[in-house]
């Protein structure tokens, strides 16, 4: 499988460059790191809080955050790792917020069973998103990720929607390296149990419309 | 290899962090386990269909309003304290 990607811009100024510069008071430098990853701090965030509403307050507070203690920022990592620990813990306050009835955390007791062990495995029709219409496709695939909880669609995210590291996905949600790649699989296989249901090769030979 | 076994190494599997002793043995079960044949091949689909899928994407005019916001911020936080 070829390596995932993160979704961001190609960058023509090397981003410590323009964290020094913000650093020295230049903010235009700054909104260019804005503009670098504003995309992927709402993905984040809305794929976390599953509000939109919550999801644009998280983009300003992470960045104002970020921009204010640009000072502690050492460089040891990346910025967008640094950024995007920001953004998660902004997210999760929002959550805890929505819900306080119920606690939010990403070190939530996780079962250690095997209960991801995949109860019915039935093969999917060849290109299973087809089936369905864009809008419909976005609607499953929303309503089966927000299914997941917390700390398993974060460590998701990051990992196979944004793409970085398992290194860096440890790091910015402070989690060790066993942790995310134990919920990463268990992430994974719920996944794909659910999608099943809609992507499942059909008997009755309707299933490729 | 046992079932369990593969699906533990599963991730490692997908994401081509693996000796290659290790992934030969896994080859092997999925040579002859249809089962985990399915899983591995479903879950790589299911990542694929995630990271292609592009949910939440962050509209131009609200990206606009956003960063102009943030900067309108940061701009009064470099004023200093006593303009904010």
């Amino acid at each position: 499988m070829n390596a995932i990607q993160p979704r961001v811009g190609e960058p023509v100024i090397p981003e410590m460059e323009l964290v020094q510069a913000a650093k020295r008071g230049d903010v235009a430098a700054f909104e260019d790191l804005v503009r670098r990853y504003d995309r992927n701090v709402f993905r984040i965030a809305q794929h976390i809080t599953q509000n939109r509403e919550d999801a644009e307050d998280v983009v300003q507070d992470a960045f104002l955050k970020a921009y204010e203690n640009l000072e502690q920022f050492q460089g040891q990592s990346k910025f967008y790792t640094w950024l995007v620990r920001i953004a998660v813990n902004e997210a999760l306050m929002k959550l805890r917020k929505r819900r306080p009835e119920r606690t939010v955390s990403l070190d939530e007791e996780v079962k250690t069973e095997d209960d991801s062990l995949p109860r019915e495995v039935a093969d999917w029709s060849p290109n299973p998103e087809q089936q369905y219409t864009q809008a419909e496709l976005r609607d499953i695939l929303t309503r089966t990720i927000q299914g997941l909880p917390p700390g398993f669609r974060t460590v998701f995210v990051l990992r196979d929607v944004e793409g970085l590291s398992t290194e860096e996905t440890a790091e910015a949600l402070d989690l060790s390296i066993p942790a995310v790649k134990s919920r990463l699989l268990r992430a994974r296989l719920q996944l794909r149990e659910r999608l099943s249901r809609y992507f499942q090769k059909r008997e009755s030979g309707d299933g490729n419309k | 290899m046992k079932c369990s076994e593969f699906l533990q190494e599963l991730t490692n599997y997908l994401d081509g962090v693996m000796d290659e002793r290790t992934k030969a043995e896994l080859e092997d079960h999925l040579a002859w386990c249809h089962n985990c044949y399915v899983v591995c091949d479903t879950t790589k689909k299911t990542i694929e269909i995630y990271r292609d899928s592009q949910l939440y994407e962050l509209p131009e005019d609200l990206r606009g309003r956003l960063r102009a916001a943030i900067m309108a911020k940061c701009q009064r936080k470099k004023a200093g304290p006593q303009s904010v």
